[in-house]
């Protein structure tokens, strides 16, 4: 059984008075481990795409399981909890909260699964030598820089050991040598074993991934393996 | 769910991040409650005043006035029932009563008094020697008012210590004569310091023997008869019989109205309760306003962190979890608020004291928790909705700094 599996997903936003038919039919298995990216024009549905495996969005229609867990009859609060514990997000615009020093920002999610002071900042310190900060432990965001910002964001999504590791154009604020340095980072936490998902326009990010997923109007239009 | 050590952490850094915002709140919070507490600590002082003027009467006076309650105002009685007089006579036969004490007729009117070229109106009180333990006053200088003096018309005054002053300065008083009206009077004893009762000024008066006093005024009623009840004595049965006596003495009519000092208290501790609770009321109004600037400035907070919410439900918030984070920290802030408030509050009352010792200023000890409670109830409800709104709000948009 794959780690995930989505079942013909329909998704349909009202943008004014327009319909947007934002995934039309969308079937896709992702297994443990894999390496994806996922490419395609703007409006083709690839963010929609990528906050329906976070479980931010729902589907109008299709069926959702997450490690055979089926997600459609889930309220907010068992939702809430399946991401906390199976989905770490890293953003384009890193979203960090600026009142709080790095390890607090890696602390977050712990803090919200209502675990120890202790062990939430021993985890962070662990999370945070591993992407290389760890002696800017209690800097606060405005004092780093983007590269670094991104590695905080980082540690904060795999803090709470996530299966999946989703990564909205993780390198679209960074300048080149920043980039390459994250897009490591994030591979090499793929090849201990999480399962990673790039959702990005620049194509030398997306060749990259092993399998590779183009988008076109919500729909799967290409989906290469190598090997 | 989040810990209750990690919530308050959390808040506690949004408030240092926004002290202004912080510190404005806590402001409108703190007036508020504090208003509330001064206010009410106003009504309550009036009430302890009160008490504390009834308190010195002693414990145990009734007090009589001719007519009854009844007969004043309403239809006009089909029997001729005017109210009749209490003479002095009718007084004197109550201090016979077993169960009473004490008695004192009251027959006061103003009168001119003058010694030498020095001349004005004064307060003269007929009464008799009663008057002088039932109402604690104690001669300074000389004598009460004799026995004999409650049946004869003896020509004597004791005078309060400013109405002294000013007619004899610093020489002696005692066994000098002033004129009382019509009457030549020897001064027997001078009041020692009492100031005010009831709202009569007891230094500036002269108390003559009730029989002077209804010569003098030229009538046979009394104005009141102030009664002490024995330690232990029924104030019901007490009651009875001095309408029994008046009935026996009165062709069978009891047209008299007995008010006891407990009731009088009572009704004036009701007034003032009452009123105490309408100012705390209007007072409450400035918790209601500080409510609505919670909100307001909630609603602002939760647009200005559209961001940070959409993240932390992204990292594994619930729209619970947002809820209460913003529920807590109105709840937070209106604690502390609180706090700052009664503490202030108490602070003014009691510097007020202080200054002005004669007016018992306290606040009543239901003020602070109702202030309080209100405060928080205000909070809540107020920041209801503002921690709805973050908790409904889309992630995805959110983060992107899109307004739905």
């Amino acid at each position: 059984m794959a780690l995930i599996e989505l079942r013909d997903l329909n998704k349909t936003y009202l943008m004014g008075d327009e319909r947007v038919r934002a995934l039309r039919g969308l079937s896709l298995d992702i297994d443990g481990g894999e390496y994806i990216s996922i490419m395609g024009p703007s409006g083709s549905g690839k963010s929609t795409l990528l906050n329906m495996l976070g479980l931010l969005d729902r589907p109008d229609s299709g069926t959702y399981q997450l490690a055979g867990t089926a997600t459609e009859g889930l309220d907010e609060e068992a939702r809430a909890a399946l991401r906390r514990d199976n989905i770490g997000f890293i953003f384009q615009a890193f979203h960090l909260v600026n009142r709080l020093t790095a390890r607090e920002n890696v602390e977050l999610p712990m803090m919200l699964a209502g675990i120890s002071a202790s062990e939430r900042r021993k985890a962070a310190q662990e999370m945070l030598a591993m992407v290389g900060l760890g002696e800017r432990m209690t800097h606060r965001p405005n004092q780093l820089s983007g590269g670094q910002l991104q590695r905080v964001a980082i540690a904060r999504a795999i803090v709470m050991k996530p299966k999946i590791l989703l990564a909205d154009e993780p390198t679209g604020n960074l300048d080149q040598a920043s980039g390459r340095d994250i897009v490591e980072v994030i591979e090499n936490l793929n090849r201990e074993g999480i399962t990673l998902v790039v959702v990005t326009h620049d194509s030398n990010l997306g060749q990259r991934a092993r399998r590779r997923i183009r988008m076109v109007d919500g729909t799967v239009a290409a989906d290469e393996k190598e090997g | 769910m989040i810990l209750w050590a990690d919530q308050l952490r959390f808040n506690g850094r949004v408030f240092v991040a926004q002290r202004m915002r912080t510190f404005l709140l806590l402001l409108a919070v703190t007036i508020g409650v504090a208003s509330v507490v001064m206010l009410t600590s106003l009504g309550e002082g009036a009430r302890r005043y009160i008490d504390a003027e009834f308190s010195r009467l002693g414990n145990r006076l009734l007090i009589v006035f001719p007519g009854r309650n009844e007969t004043v105002g309403g239809h006009p009685p089909i029997y001729g029932t005017a109210p009749r007089d209490i003479t002095l006579a009718d007084a004197l036969a109550m201090a016979r009563i077993p169960s009473i004490s004490e008695v004192a007729p009251l027959l006061p009117g103003t009168a001119n008094i003058s010694r030498g070229g020095l001349s004005r109106e004064v307060l003269a009180v007929g009464t008799t020697q009663g008057f002088f333990s039932l109402r604690g006053f104690e001669v300074a200088v000389g004598q009460e008012l004799p026995v004999r003096s409650r049946e004869d018309a003896l020509a004597v005054t004791v005078l309060g210590p400013r109405l002294k002053n000013e007619l004899f300065g610093h020489q002696h008083a005692v066994g000098e004569w002033v004129r009382i009206g019509d009457r030549r009077m020897r001064v027997i004893g001078v009041l020692g310091d009492v100031g005010e009762s009831m709202g009569m000024d007891m230094d500036d008066l002269a108390i003559i023997p009730a029989p002077t006093a209804m010569q003098l005024f030229n009538t046979q009623a009394m104005f009141r008869v102030l009664l002490e009840l024995q330690e232990g004595a029924d104030e019901l049965l007490a009651q009875e019989r001095i309408r029994q006596l008046v009935r026996d003495r009165h062709d069978g009519e009891d047209n008299i109205t007995i008010v006891s000092q407990d009731s009088l208290l009572a009704a004036f501790d009701n007034i003032l309760f009452t009123l105490t609770l309408a100012i705390a009321a209007i007072a409450a109004i400035s918790l209601l306003v500080a409510g609505i600037l919670i909100m307001n400035i909630s609603l602002i907070s939760v647009s200005q962190r559209r961001a940070e919410i959409g993240l932390l439900k992204a990292i594994g918030a619930s729209g619970k979890d947002v809820r209460g984070l913003f529920l807590g920290e109105s709840l937070i802030l209106v604690g502390v608020g609180s706090l700052c408030g009664v503490v202030f509050a108490y602070g003014v009352v009691f510097a007020l004291r202080a200054l002005w010792p004669a007016f018992p200023l306290m606040p009543p000890v239901w003020a602070a928790p109702a202030a309080v409670a209100t405060a928080v109830v205000s909070g809540l409800l107020f920041s209801w909705l503002p921690a709805k709104k973050a908790a409904a709000l889309d992630p995805v948009l959110a983060m992107k700094g899109i307004a739905e």
